[in-house]
């Protein structure tokens, strides 16, 4: 105060920095408010979705459901069939999908000389990426059905969903590869290691974690597929299972479950909201539920993966 | 290894070495260019470097001392747009030949970085990552003799011996860069290049890295860049001073310092430029 009196020109000159400090400040508060107003957008939709889900089927998931087929009569329906189905399909998806994108960005980003063709191949992964999946089915339809004759198969559609995944898996690895520092490169390089030495023990250790992300992306979105599945003649309605994959006799493990037909949770989930009753539209919701539950659940594991390979490294 | 005596008043028609006179050459470039796309960044380097001695490349930021230092173990290579020129001699045979493979040349020519660079692995997986690839130890009671000798010779033993598994990251700078020095050594390399190893650390980091450089040229070729004419004075016994992509002046350290022939090299160690 006393530096204000003695220098009054100075005053003015403070109070309008004090004003606009004030003002900034305002403005400060006002983004965190933005920011969790749309935070919680996000949050209350999903908290409500799984709120008004459980409501209403909630009563339908006992031991029953998970272990009985589909049936006409709602309170005796179960989706047996269709999280067996949905489990085996993603199965192949997830064997062929991930190292065939995680080879194909490994490649691309370590490999492949940067020039124009990888620009036009990069592109086109992306594009890719934003293909509406009905598409896919279409192709899978067309190619693998009618054309390699596999059938409305379990097989096609892990394969149809594993393409479908695939620019997402690829792109995601490109990124958490690029995000390895290069002086971890050269440390390697520098004592001798081949370029699949410095890929294999040192790159790619340090990129899983995000390659991972992409994985649980790649997967949660495949799991929830329905349009690319029923075009290539995924059934509705289904009160059988696929043979088991273990057998009593020898080799002990069969491939015959590949070649059944096959429905998935979705497929189901749409079979039982699109039928009249009350009853059978709790039967949706259940499915509903059991479907966010495996979504949540896969990707649980693959967070619990994510963060032992964390642990690992000792950056 | 088979050595090769070059009188060095014969290899390197420009200088009058005294200090370093009849010693074995290790490395010898000639005419050396590098290219970075279209950009030239080094302009016919031809440098001698003697074996078991200490050589300092010095000169101001972007002069090419590094770029060079990378031309020894071909580490440009891993550079797509780099391009590299003229011959790099190592024991009289050109690296830069098509028939030399660089990964075995750079068993023979170790590296140490500017930053500390361990990697995201425990001490003890560090140092044996290279006998590991090259195939130099199988038994676990060899890498682990390959491990205490490697962090002795380091003079890091002392300090790890009791938490060999912890992380290597988790050590301080200069321990790390110790520790990345081990980890040259551990391949048993002939030659040991180090760009600009103490440029992270502290003064007493920097002191025990050069105490170090200085025992281990008993045993090893070292060429080491360094920004600082101090350190280049205290360990090296040849100087090289790189000016805008060329190689002024070449020769022993004291003679450089003393009574360089360029004016360039005078301007640069006298602090006028740089």
């Amino acid at each position: 105060m006393s530096m204000a009196l003695s220098q009054p020109a100075r005053t003015s000159t403070d109070q309008a920095f004090a004003e606009h400090l004030k003002r900034r400040h305002r403005r400060e508060v006002i983004f965190i408010m933005l920011g969790i107003l749309a935070t919680s957008v996000g949050l209350i939709a999903l908290a409500m979705l799984v709120v008004d889900l459980a409501v209403s089927g909630l009563t339908r998931i006992n031991f029953d459901f998970f272990t009985n087929f589909p049936s006409r009569r709602a309170n005796q329906a179960g989706i047996l069939s269709a999280w067996v189905g949905s489990l085996l399909v993603m199965l192949v998806t997830a064997s062929i999908g991930i190292p065939l994108g995680v080879a194909a960005g490994i490649y691309l980003e370590e490999y492949a000389p940067k020039n124009i063709w990888t620009n036009i191949v990069e592109i086109n992964v992306s594009n890719l990426a934003g293909v509406p999946s009905i598409v896919y089915g279409l192709l899978a339809l067309g190619l693998f059905v009618y054309g390699f004759g596999t059938g409305r198969s379990i097989f096609t559609a892990g394969l149809t969903l594993a393409l479908l995944i695939l620019p997402i898996i690829i792109v995601s690895t490109r990124e958490a590869i690029r995000a390895v520092p290069w002086s971890l490169r050269e440390a390697a390089y520098g004592i001798g290691a081949t370029k699949w030495q410095v890929t294999r023990d040192h790159v790619l250790p340090a990129a899983i974690p995000g390659i991972l992300t992409g994985v649980i992306i790649g997967i949660s979105r495949a799991i929830g597929e329905t349009a690319p599945l029923v075009t290539i003649g995924a059934l509705s309605f289904i009160a059988f299972l696929p043979p088991s994959p273990v057998t009593g006799t020898f080799p002990f493990i069969s491939f015959a479950w590949m070649f059944e037909g096959f429905t998935v949770l979705p497929i189901q989930l749409f079979n039982w909201v699109s039928r009249p009753g009350q009853d059978f539209h709790a039967n949706a919701a259940a499915a509903g539920l059991v479907l966010l539950a495996v979504t949540l659940m896969l990707n649980g594991v693959a967070i619990y993966f994510r963060y032992q390979l964390r642990k690992k490294l000792k950056w | 290894m088979n050595q090769i005596n070059i009188d060095v008043t014969r290899a390197t028609q420009v200088q009058a070495p005294d200090a370093l006179h009849g010693a074995t050459i290790k490395v010898s470039s000639r005419d050396v260019d590098v290219h970075y796309g279209t950009k030239q960044a080094l302009f016919k380097v031809s440098v001698d470097i003697p074996a078991n001695a200490v050589t300092a490349f010095i000169g101001p930021s972007g002069c090419g001392k590094s770029t060079f230092l990378r031309c020894i173990n071909r580490m440009n290579d891993t550079i797509p747009a780099a391009r590299v020129t003229g011959a790099v001699n190592l024991d009289g045979v050109n690296i830069n030949d098509r028939s030399v493979d660089p990964v075995q040349l750079r068993a023979r020519v170790g590296m140490v970085f500017q930053k500390p660079n361990p990697f995201p692995k425990s001490i003890y997986e560090n140092i044996i990552y290279g006998p590991k690839i090259h195939g130099l130890a199988r038994a676990k009671a060899d890498f682990d003799a390959i491990v205490e000798s490697s962090l002795r010779k380091a003079s890091l033993w002392e300090e790890v011996k009791d938490r060999l598994h912890d992380a290597g990251t988790g050590l301080s700078g200069g321990q790390q860069q110790r520790l990345c020095i081990a980890r040259a050594i551990a391949v048993s390399p002939e030659v040991i290049l180090m760009d600009e190893p103490c440029s992270a650390l502290d003064p007493i980091a920097t002191a025990r890295i050069e105490e170090l450089i200085d025992e281990l040229k008993q045993n090893y070729t070292i060429i080491i860049v360094t920004h600082s004419m101090q350190q280049a004075a205290r360990v090296s016994q040849k100087t090289a001073f790189f000016h805008l992509g060329t190689l002024v002046e070449q020769g022993p350290t004291t003679t450089i310092f003393t009574a360089p022939r360029d004016k360039r090299t005078q301007d640069y160690i006298t602090g006028r430029f740089g």
